[in-house]
């Protein structure tokens, strides 16, 4: 192994990278071309046989559904990460909590069937339902939801929200069935917040596990995830409420990044539904086709240019406000989202309780905000950057805000950052940025600005104890009065310029309902799902 | 022969861990910290804490090291921080489909390359010759992605005939699995065949006009005689050659094609694992590619050695 082959060889090296079955192929070429032959004929004979099998049609009622979803979750326990894509295979399918969050965002009893408020809101004695189980067959009471509860709010907590648990201050088991939660201040969200995924029962035995083989009491269990590809639930058998057995005996999740080809698969039928479509730009086409059917809901991702308030120009507040006048919200979903979304002037959205419309606070006027720019000391206008992760709602948006500023004499220099590893080290951590923008997917989560630490760097005492004391406040009227105010004081003071909802783009086959239109939390509740014949 | 083998054993052990250490520390030092990319923007210093210890991100960067490369030597893989399972399962999952994708591609590209190659310059200045060479200027020009779109458009929207993504799985049978590896195989393969289509026609007209070829002719072999058994072999070389060079772009393509089809192979899941930094999976399936890489430089020496008796006599 020498001379000219031996150099030759040597030269690449650094330039190769791999080569499957190369040796095969090439001893077949050099070889035998008839053995080439054969196996072409043996592989369109496999072919043609495979294609025969698949055509006889099925005729019994189809109790199965494939769902297809742009982003493969990472890990199946919501109450270890926060990826949404986690909530939205495994929340209420795989997983149950004490309450739960339904269609409109309003909350309902779940393994909790029923609870008393006592002590202003101290305490609240949660009675359990009877005969619940978990997959494995382990029963579900009131040790078992303590044991869920102490999981996610002791020292070893990695779950997402912790914050959540912090107000209860003792968990009592008074008996089987009797759950009490001792708090160390009112909490009025404490039942959403119970409902959310990060907040769903686990038992002892399966909760190290979970992340890979979840087991809780929902109607449906993991049958087997190929990561990569998909995940295949099955009804659980045993499931505890057998009046309510879910019609669908599997499920099937299937995650296709790349948005061409997630409309040829619902095209073709190889996905039955997607409940939330990535490519806006691509769901007018599904429109003519009689065998879908099409849907457009709200989510939760508020789409927001969050603004470096921690330094100058943006610790001024003219300047913010002036940059928001700059913007012209319609425009900019138009541009980045091809007009589906609904505008938005605070961080809240018209799915939530208690929702103001603020987006007339500082309507589009770029005389007003080139006038309001020069009070604040910038006549000549401003350069900027804009960190940019690389999804296509933050990047498409970025380039309409670009062209919008400029007519106010704002320079926007678009910084591509990636998400989530850079920006959560760059913008989140850091603080390092002008300008930024993302999706915050995270339901009623107006309390982030009262929060010391958060990127924003908005600093407003009366907001925060707006919201502190909304969280205090169990009386719904008066803690969503609480929220409004919040509310109010955000499109004023303008932290971040609010621009949109995301849409929730939904497209399934017309045959099939029981889709949530909507999506208050990130999930996709199949328990209602069923197939019209 | 045993010291050339020896030596490239030691280079193939020495560049490994080069690799390994260097994939380390890119991944260490790229921003972005595994924890806080699990637990989101919610997520309190507490927990972030909690979870670096849980997951080993606390400890020095030399000792992680020291204990990956441990844990290799006893045959352990590590976990994925990402998925929680053994990276190994992760690895092999996603080998079982690229590799075979590769493999097809190859195959496909050779089938088509070679003989338009052959035929393009046993015609030269004809109408197929012409035909083969808006092909290759075709071919080298459309990046494998969009034929991929256009099949999936085409042959699974469309149509019909095909899966629009996705694979079954080998134990779901070799036909469907061949059938979901059969468009993204076509999409990888038809640029890689223009360039085998360009580089045959280029090579095997060197070798016709040599005297050897021409001794045959007179000697009273026929024109397609002359071309297959003298032609032909001889012009392989170069031709070996940048197939070597195309599994390189065969694993940047596959990076692409697999998206687009939604294929669960090994260039998904190094994206997947570049995203959540999730540096146990990326060690090992770089190690990997790293290792056929250099399994195929061996190969390509080995089929110089079976082409060229010249090369077989010197060594």
């Amino acid at each position: 192994m020498c001379g000219r082959a031996a150099d030759a060889a040597f030269a690449r090296h650094s330039l190769i990278m791999f080569a499957p079955g190369d040796a095969m192929t090439i001893l077949m070429l050099t070889t035998a071309r008839h053995s080439l032959r054969f196996g072409l004929a043996a592989l369109s004979l496999a072919l043609a046989g495979h294609f025969a099998a698949a055509l006889p049609a099925i005729a019994a009622p189809k109790d199965t559904v494939v769902i297809g979803m742009g982003i493969e979750p990472t890990g199946l326990d919501p109450t270890v990460a926060a990826p949404a894509a986690i909530g939205q295979v495994t929340w209420q399918n795989v997983f149950q909590g004490l309450t739960r969050i339904d269609q409109d965002g309003k909350v309902q009893p779940q393994l909790a069937a029923g609870w008393t408020i006592a002590d202003e809101g101290r305490t609240y004695l949660f009675k359990l339902r009877e005969g619940v189980r978990f997959s494995n067959g382990v029963p579900f009471d009131a040790t078992v939801a303590k044991f869920a509860l102490d999981r996610a709010r002791g020292d070893d907590s990695t779950n997402p929200q912790k914050q959540f648990f912090s107000v209860i201050s003792d968990i009592e088991v008074r008996d089987p069935r009797t759950l009490v939660l001792h708090l160390s201040s009112p909490a009025g969200n404490l039942l959403y917040w119970l409902g959310w995924p990060s907040s769903v029962m686990v038992e002892p035995s399966s909760a190290d596990a979970n992340k890979s083989q979840p087991v809780g009491t929902g109607p449906f269990k993991l049958a087997s995830w190929r990561q990569g590809d998909r995940l295949e639930l099955v009804r659980n058998e045993d499931y505890w409420d057998a009046e309510n057995r879910p019609a669908l005996r599997t499920a099937t999740f299937r995650f296709i990044s790349d948005a061409q080809a997630q409309a040829a698969a619902v095209k073709s039928g190889d996905v039955d539904a997607f409940p939330e479509f990535g490519a806006p730009e691509l769901f007018a086409s599904f429109k003519g086709d009689p065998r879908l059917t099409t849907s457009v809901g709200d989510t939760e991702l508020k789409v927001v240019a969050g603004l470096n308030g921690r330094k100058a120009p943006f610790d001024n507040p003219k300047v913010r406000q002036a940059l928001m006048m700059a913007i012209d919200r319609q425009t900019v979903i138009e541009g980045a989202w091809s007009g589906y979304g609904t505008p938005i002037g605070s961080h809240y959205t018209p799915n939530d309780p208690g929702y103001v419309d603020t987006t007339g606070v500082y309507p589009y006027d770029p005389e007003k905000a080139k006038a309001l720019l020069a009070e604040a000391g910038y006549p000549d206008g401003l350069s900027l950057t804009i960190k940019t992760p690389q999804m296509s709602y933050a990047t498409r948006t970025s380039e309409v805000l670009q062209a919008m500023l400029a007519e106010i004499g704002v320079q926007l220099q678009i910084v591509p950052t990636e998400f989530p590893g850079k920006w959560i080290s760059e913008v989140f951590k850091g603080h390092d940025f002008d300008m930024t923008i993302v999706a915050h997917a995270e339901p009623l989560d107006i309390g982030i600005y009262a929060r010391d630490d958060y990127y924003f760097g908005y600093d407003n005492p009366a907001f925060s104890k707006a919201v502190a004391e909304a969280e205090r406040t169990t009386d719904t009227a008066a803690r969503l009065a609480l929220y409004g105010e919040a509310q109010r004081m955000l499109a004023a003071d303008v932290p971040a310029l609010y621009l949109f909802v995301m849409p929730k783009l939904g497209v399934w086959d017309a045959k099939l309902k029981g889709l949530w239109v909507n999506e208050p939390i990130p999930s996709n509740d199949l328990s209602d799902v069923t197939w019209d014949e | 022969m045993l010291r050339p083998v020896l030596t490239r054993l030691l280079g193939l052990v020495l560049t490994l861990l080069a690799i390994s250490a260097a994939v380390f520390l890119v991944m260490s030092v790229l921003p972005g910290d595994p924890a806080a990319i699990m637990l989101g923007t919610s997520a309190r210093p507490d927990t972030l804490a909690a979870l670096r210890s849980e997951l080993g991100l606390d400890r020095p960067l030399p000792l992680r090291y020291a204990a990956w490369l441990t844990g290799l030597l006893t045959g352990d893989l590590g976990r994925s921080v990402t998925y929680g399972v053994p990276v190994a399962k992760l690895v092999l999952a996603g080998a079982a489909v690229t590799l075979p994708l590769a493999a097809m591609a190859i195959l496909i590209s050779l089938l088509l390359g070679l003989p338009l190659g052959v035929a393009a310059a046993a015609r030269r200045g004809s109408a197929v010759d012409a035909g083969v060479s808006l092909f290759a200027q075709l071919g080298i020009a459309t990046p494998n992605f969009w034929i991929g779109l256009l099949l999936i458009l085409v042959f699974a929207a469309t149509l019909g005939w095909m899966p629009s993504g996705g694979f079954p799985g080998w134990q779901a049978g070799a036909a469907p699995a061949l059938t979901a590896l059969l468009m993204p195989s076509i999409a990888l393969a038809l640029p890689q065949a223009a360039v085998l289509a360009r580089v045959t026609r280029t090579a095997t007209l060197e070798v016709l006009g040599e005297d050897f070829v021409r001794t045959a002719r007179a000697k009273g072999l026929s024109r397609r005689q002359a071309l297959w058994r003298h032609a032909v072999p001889n012009a392989l070389l170069p031709v070996i050659t940048i197939i070597g060079l195309q599994f390189t772009f065969l694993v940047a393509g596959a990076v692409l094609v697999e998206n687009v089809f939604g294929l669960p192979g090994l260039g998904r899941l190094a994206m997947q694992a570049l995203a959540q930094r999730d540096v146990t999976v990326m060690q090992v399936v770089v190690l990997l590619f790293a290792t056929l890489a250099i399994v195929v430089n061996v190969l390509v020496d080995l089929a110089y050695l079976a082409l060229d008796p010249r090369l077989r006599n010197a060594a």
